[in-house]
């Protein structure tokens, strides 16, 4: 898959508009030791030692790992150490609190299609739920969608869970866009009586507007053009697809669809469905971004089950816990343990260290940053989390955060702890929350 | 932990019950040497056990005998509590959420309010009855939403039994939607509920009275009839508010028409008002890990809220399960307040109180108080057998039992989960693997 560092890194940034701004915020050089570390990438080390420093992983190690001078020791004894945790599946910003109709920003629901919109445009950088994600979520990158009122949505974007005046200062830098698309029962609710108002209408739309773009992409690209630009993007590989759609029969026609279009799907969300094509899932190199257990509320969740999760790891597909939801972000870890224990009681044994790869380097990769965060490695953006306790019991939360490298959340500290603008003045300012 | 781990796996391993014969009666059974959790907000005894006769609790906790010549099990390494109750949810009303021919969850365009009466909409074979018992909720009270009014109409209590008998109390309770959603439904402005509220109330007492007259009434015959049990604090009301000054508001209510029995349900800024609310004598049923701003009536809105109304003395139940929460979420959303504890400056619940939250309070608020949610002589013989600390996210139960009856816990989930252990279709399709 391609990233945006694959294509040139700086370069290609500084082609983009409205680019990122986001800095790193100090840190110190800081050796957490003694903690069981999961590395994100599916490695655990009891009694661990993780040093980072510049806001950069320097070295991650067992207990005789030399700490260089200048390091400031934490001790993590009885406590655990991953990477930051990552939600591929957001909308804080875009459908922010309070859910107030003026704060609706995420469904452009004037056409079916609607590639020429991007998420960032509606990002309330002031959104309260993104300190949540970061205190009791210990969510240290997140990626922002557009609504699935649309079978194109539009643009998504990833961004630091990093408090900022505005969005490109929480903009991850490098970070290459994401497309939004949707299945079912959504487009075809919305827009029933414009059409489509059938799945085969869904598919018919979707084909057309990319044998459309094929065209646009297979020409000289002058006319601006906003919404072939982002599909010419996505058939040049250099966006990611992300695409929402509940049910198994649907993907493997999407499957075919994209195949047929020239594109790639990165991931399908709230893939409830998956455990039933895991093997066509795995063949086709794609990942399924899905919660625990939720069932029933429409008709195409209907087959959702909690063993999902453990039956797509089983078939050597890619697993993804994500939130939809600014309630679900804050507790993502949870959400795995839960499916986790529902692999085990149908004899899926699946190891801690590997859970916590579904919510750190997994959604990295399918969010092409795995280069730069998503697992504890020398050389990679210090986004952690210290917890007090297993991340995957109920029990625990997360003590401190940081991202790279810099302290963002102290539970022992009252004022490291982000209070948005609006919170200002407003009964429980500042309060635990 | 590995001998625990190999008796819990010996009961799993027991053959579960997939389908009830004809005729069920109540077995007698004890379970020995178990992790015991009372649900009276004590905290969980080591060693102790449950015994179950006629179908309800005579014994439970430390030291109890067990009578000769009943079937024992012995529950080393498995914890055992009474069934869970939700306080309130939508589960037996719905099959898909967002189908709305199979959606019974509000009356929509009716022209009836107060009388709506949820019992006979509740499917006892529904799908989340099935997934209520194997999550270990037995008894639930289940409510319509506000839609034609704010008056929502009336609640009932149910167990989650595979039998046909699922309604324990008809009609158990009125519900009222106040602050933001209220006003909305009375005409735009709190204002506006208010005076429907008051005007509701005259007519229902008049009309207990014998002097409603129809013809200069608002309400129809049915829904000034129903209220008249709430007037007269037959019927609880529960009373929908989340901002701290509604709160006041309501507690005020209870002070002009003195004989209302408040709940209050919500109550995100409870924690501002907190002592009020307990020196009213009003219980609370609070969602408990609310923590955004989500209207502006939820400003205040902190996952400490319940541990700091329960300090102040607030009787308080966790578990508005509604949409595509399932009624098992509440041992996750209990245990998250116990993981307040070990959070600076947050206000927390102990585990004892947590899991009250979830069992014999509910149950008390459900006006089934020290009948169920509760492992004590005399209350039904709701019992679960769990695989680990009930509050705990990797934990299950293994068996449930409903008045003493032990009950199946497949579904169509799973189903799906046996259909699907593999993708083998070598020799047919998977429509033939059932």
């Amino acid at each position: 898959m391609a990233s945006a560092s694959d294509k040139g890194g700086e370069t290609a940034i500084a082609d983009v508009p409205f680019p990122s701004t986001y800095s790193a915020y100090p840190g110190a050089p800081t050796a957490l030791i003694g903690a069981t570390v999961f590395d994100g990438a599916g490695d655990r080390i009891d009694n661990g030692t993780v040093l980072f420093a510049d806001g950069k992983v320097t070295a991650i190690g067992d207990a005789s790992l030399t700490i260089p001078d200048g390091y400031t020791r934490i001790d993590g004894t009885g406590k655990y150490v991953t990477p930051g945790i990552i939600d591929i599946h957001s909308h804080l910003g875009d459908y922010p609190t309070p859910s107030v109709a003026a704060h609706s920003d995420g469904n452009e629901a004037t056409s079916p299609t609607t590639p020429q919109v991007w998420a960032e445009h509606s990002v309330w950088p002031q959104d309260p739920g993104f300190s949540r994600a970061l205190a009791n979520g210990g969510v240290t990158s997140l990626q922002i969608l557009p609504g699935s009122a649309n079978l194109m949505g539009g643009r998504s974007v990833t961004l630091k869970n990093v408090p900022s005046r505005t969005v490109q200062g929480m903009k991850f830098p490098g970070a290459p866009y994401g497309f939004k698309m949707a299945c079912g029962e959504n487009p075809k609710r919305v827009y029933s009586s414009r059409g489509p108002s059938t799945r085969m209408g869904n598919f018919a739309i979707n084909r057309q507007t990319w044998a459309d773009a094929k065209e646009y992409a297979d020409g000289d690209r002058e006319t601006r053009n906003l919404a072939k630009e982002t599909l010419a993007g996505v058939l040049d590989g250099d966006i990611l697809v992300h695409n929402h759609c509940y049910r198994a029969d649907e993907m493997a026609q999407v499957l075919d669809m994209a195949k047929e279009a020239g594109y790639k799907v990165t991931a399908f969300h709230h893939a409830v469905e998956s455990y039933k094509i895991g093997d066509i899932l795995r063949e086709a190199d794609v990942c399924s971004a899905i919660w625990a257990d939720w069932w029933g509320f429409k008709m195409e969740a209907y087959d959702g089950i909690p063993e999902n999760a453990a039956l797509i790891h089983q078939a050597g597909a890619c697993v993804i816990v994500h939130s939809d939801s600014a309630n679900g972000i804050q507790r993502l870890n949870q959400e795995a343990a839960k499916a986790q224990a529902s692999g085990k009681r149908m004899g899926i044994d699946i190891a801690d260290a590997e859970i916590i790869r579904w919510l750190t380097l997994n959604p990295a990769k399918a969010m092409g940053i795995d280069d730069q965060t998503g697992s504890l490695e020398a050389g990679k953006m210090a986004d952690i989390v210290l917890w007090n306790g297993d991340p995957l019991s109920v029990y625990s939360r997360p003590e401190k955060v940081w991202v790279d490298g810099a302290m963002l959340f102290d539970s022992s500290d009252s004022k490291r702890r982000p209070v948005s603008d609006f919170e200002l003045g407003q009964p429980g300012e500042g309060d635990v929350k | 932990m590995s001998t625990s781990k190999l008796l819990i796996a010996a009961l799993a391993a027991l053959p579960l019950l997939t389908a009830l014969p004809t005729a069920v009666s109540a077995q007698d059974f004890a379970i020995t040497n178990a992790t015991v959790a009372i649900g009276d907000g004590g905290e969980p005894i080591e060693g102790g056990t449950v015994v179950v006769r006629g179908g309800k609790v005579s014994a439970a906790g430390a030291g109890v005998t067990v009578p000769a010549g009943i079937p024992v099990t012995d529950g080393t390494g498995a914890w055992v509590t009474p069934g869970l109750v939700v306080a309130l949810s939508d589960v037996g009303v719905y099959d898909v959420g967002a189908v709305s021919e199979s959606n019974d969850t509000t009356g929509g365009s009716s022209p009836f309010s107060a009388a709506l009466d949820i019992s006979p909409a509740i499917n006892p074979a529904a799908q989340q009855m099935k997934l209520a018992r194997a999550g270990g909720v037995t008894r639930a009270s289940v409510v319509t939403g506000a839609r034609g009014s704010i008056f929502a109409g009336q609640g009932a209590v149910v167990d989650t039994g595979a039998d046909p008998d699922a309604v324990m109390k008809a009609r158990a309770f009125q519900y009222v939607e106040l602050g933001e959603g209220g006003a909305r439904l009375a005409g735009g402005s709190r204002v506006a509920a208010h005076i429907y509220l008051r005007n509701a109330m005259r007519e229902a007492r008049a009309f207990a009275a014998g002097t409603w007259k129809g013809d200069e009434a608002m309400l129809t015959r049915a829904d000034a009839e129903a209220l008249g049990a709430v007037v007269s604090g037959k019927q609880r009301l529960y009373v929908e508010v989340e901002r701290a000054s509604d709160i006041r508001i309501v507690i005020a209510l209870g002070r002009e028409f003195p004989k209302l029995d408040i709940v209050l349900v919500g109550a995100s800024e409870g924690w501002m008002v907190a002592g009020e609310i307990a020196a009213a004598g009003v219980p609370v049923i609070a969602d408990a890990l609310d923590d955004l701003p989500q209207s502006f009536e939820q400003l205040g809105a902190t996952q400490s809220n319940v541990g700091r109304m329960v300090d102040a003395g607030v009787e308080v139940s966790i578990g508005r399960i509604f949409g595509e929460e399932i009624p098992a979420y509440v041992t996750q959303y209990a245990g998250n307040l116990v993981a307040l504890n070990n959070v600076p400056g947050a206000t927390g619940l102990t585990w004892g109180e947590a899991f009250a939250t979830i069992s014999s309070i509910p149950a008390k608020i459900s006006g089934i108080g020290g009948k169920a949610g509760v492992l004590k002589a005399g209350a039904v013989g709701d019992i679960v057998i769990w695989d680990g600390d009930p509050l705990e996210v990797s934990s299950a139960p293994v068996r449930v039992y409903i008045d003493g009856v032990e009950q199946p816990l497949d579904s169509h989930q799973s189903r799906l989960r046996e259909r699907y252990r593999d993708l083998d279709e070598s020799d047919l399709p998977k429509a033939y693997d059932w």
